[in-house]
């Protein structure tokens, strides 16, 4: 289980239901639903990752969050969360809009492309970052939306969206305190638990 | 019960089968205010019920389906049952688990009650007499083929096309009959334009001389010309254009179009048409044709519920599989996501899978693989008792 999953459990009742948006194999819903007895719900395009959730009995929808969110109600789920897949939609502004329409509280991770290590590659080398953790070329990458933490913090100030929490996750477990002292620059992955 | 008599010559499928037939003595109270004061309903079923009862699975059959839905009636029969790729053993409706039933819905053509069966009010064929039909009603004679068969409750009610609107229609009118409801390339009401290819289909069978309203079993005539005609224009709203340009493309079944050929042209695509309108036309009978196209235009899953579908589905208890094919231009992908919409909003439980395929709305009866391998991950589902 990836790091930031673990995290966004805490924040997440015993049997409220959740909406995970770009929900892959289904393994974090298959989690909250066996450990917090959510009633969940996966949205995914990949046919692989589509099959696998089907089959461990999750209920996954076919369909591309970029062609819109219509055919979910206002309030109709009480948390919706995106992992990992902010950077990779067209509109993130119109995205967290949407989850906030439809959820009461939303949770968002997105890799920091403030991290020193980006800034670095940026200074030094007048490169586009490539890490382990960031694989694609600037040409051929699903990540087409990147941004810093505090660019996030100024998205939501603009869109007057609280802040109810946020966490944040190095790359490694030695850096953990610092991601927590200094996300700007040290968190790998940013963390935040939205309302309105 | 159980109708498989062979396995031996027919590894991948449910082998030879035999129908059964039964008779309702205790009639039934259609949706049109009419009765029938009995009806027979004709069925098979492959794989064994389990001792509770919990393994059964409904197959409905679409416009012009019938009860033999999988394995072979004889040893040299050339093709299997309508929908044998996707059941029997290994396949998603696994008859290795599971205990699947078809039938031949009334009104039908192939061995239930309908008209051509014998009015016993006059002792004569019901012909165009046999009382209108709604989804509702074959809802409420297989769920007393149900009570019949031992089954409390449906593990899944499973259908694509209109068969898919009798599923959903089961999972309002016995919500606690159905554990589990697999919608395939259906829709919760037919568009205009899908009630204005249905009635091209039945005009061409009234101008056929030989329909004599209705009475061409009395004078032991068949409208071949109508029926035929109506085939072919249902049948092009079964295919693809794709499908269609990668089948027949602009082939010629016969003539030349060479300097000085005089001789009548005739395109594959025309051929193929009349052969299927020809074969259709032996072998259905023209009012069970206007009865099914006129149930599926009369369907409306939402009617009776302030036209709302989240209202009616909010009847529902069953789990939901909705599938939708991507070239499907009778009942589309859009179609389907609306059925979607609605169970999300009414907070049932359901899945929904796009599959990408050029064959049509006829792709719901091939083996396409990703359908193939969703069909099957849901049905382990609906096996593990969720």
């Amino acid at each position: 289980m990836r790091q930031d999953l673990t995290h966004i459990k805490q924040w997440i009742e015993p049997g409220t239901r959740v909406l995970d948006l770009g929900c892959g194999n289904g393994e974090f819903l298959l989690q909250l639903q066996n450990e917090r007895q959510v009633v969940g719900m996966g949205l995914e395009i990949d046919h692989d990752n589509i099959t696998t959730a089907i089959g461990s009995g999750l209920n996954i929808i076919e369909q591309d969050m970029d062609a819109g969110l219509s055919n979910f109600q206002d309030n109709s789920f009480d948390t919706v969360v995106m992992a990992h897949a902010l950077q990779v939609v067209h509109y993130p502004d119109q995205i967290l809009e949407e989850m906030l329409r439809i959820g009461r509280q939303a949770i968002v991770t997105f890799p920091n492309f403030g991290h020193w290590l980006c800034r670095w590659h940026l200074l030094i080398r007048g490169r586009m970052p490539v890490s382990k953790f960031m694989p694609h070329s600037w040409y051929d990458t699903p990540n087409i939306h990147f941004c810093t933490v505090r660019d996030f913090e100024s998205l939501c100030e603009d869109k007057s969206i609280r802040i109810l929490h946020r966490d944040m996750v190095a790359q490694s477990q030695r850096g953990h305190w610092a991601a927590r002292l200094y996300p700007s620059l040290f968190a790998g992955t940013a963390i935040y638990h939205i309302s309105h | 019960m159980a109708s498989v008599l062979s396995h031996t010559n027919f590894p991948d499928s449910v082998g030879l089968v035999t129908p059964q037939r039964s008779t309702f003595a205790q009639g039934l109270d259609l949706a049109c205010g009419r009765r029938l004061p009995e009806f027979e309903l004709v069925y098979e079923c492959y794989g064994e019920l389990n001792s509770d009862a919990s393994n059964a699975v409904l197959i409905c059959h679409a416009l012009s389906g019938h009860h033999h839905a999988a394995g072979y009636h004889q040893e040299d029969d050339k093709k299997p049952g309508w929908w044998d790729d996707c059941i029997g053993p290994g396949k998603p409706i696994d008859t290795n688990h599971f205990y699947v039933v078809s039938l031949n819905n009334i009104g039908g053509c192939h061995g239930s009650t309908g008209p051509r069966s014998i009015n016993p009010a006059t002792g004569e064929v019901y012909g165009p007499d046999f009382p209108p039909l709604r989804a509702r009603d074959w809802v409420t004679s297989q769920a007393m083929l149900a009570d019949l068969l031992g089954i409390s409750c449906w593990a899944a009610v499973i259908g694509g096309s209109l068969g898919g609107m009798q599923a959903m229609r089961w999972s309002l009118e016995y919500p606690q009959r159905v554990r589990h409801c697999i919608v395939i390339a259906a829709a919760m009401k037919l568009s205009a334009q899908n009630i204005a290819f249905n009635e091209i289909a039945r005009q061409a069978i009234f101008s056929d001389p030989e329909f004599r309203q209705g009475q061409y079993l009395r004078d032991n005539v068949i409208p071949r010309q109508g029926l035929s005609i109506a085939r072919m224009v249902g049948h092009i709203t079964y295919l693809s254009d794709d499908a269609m340009a990668d089948k027949f493309g602009r082939d010629l079944h016969s003539g030349s179009f060479a300097q000085g050929a005089e001789e009548q042209l005739e395109f594959q695509v025309e051929s193929y048409l009349r052969h299927q309108g020809s074969v259709f036309s032996e072998s259905f009978d023209a009012n069970t044709y206007i009865l099914m196209t006129r149930a599926l235009d009369y369907f409306d899953l939402a009617r009776e519920y302030g036209d709302d579908p989240v209202a009616a589905f909010s009847h529902a208890t069953a789990a939901f599989l909705v599938i939708s094919f991507s070239t499907d231009w009778r009942f589309s992908p859009g179609r389907s996501r609306e059925i979607v919409a609605a169970l999300i909003a009414a907070r049932r439980p359901v899945s929904y899978a796009e599959i990408e395929a050029d064959q049509g709305h006829d792709a719901f009866l091939l083996p396409i693989p990703r359908y193939c391998d969703v069909f099957t991950a849901y049905m382990n589902r609906v096996r593990s008792g969720d």
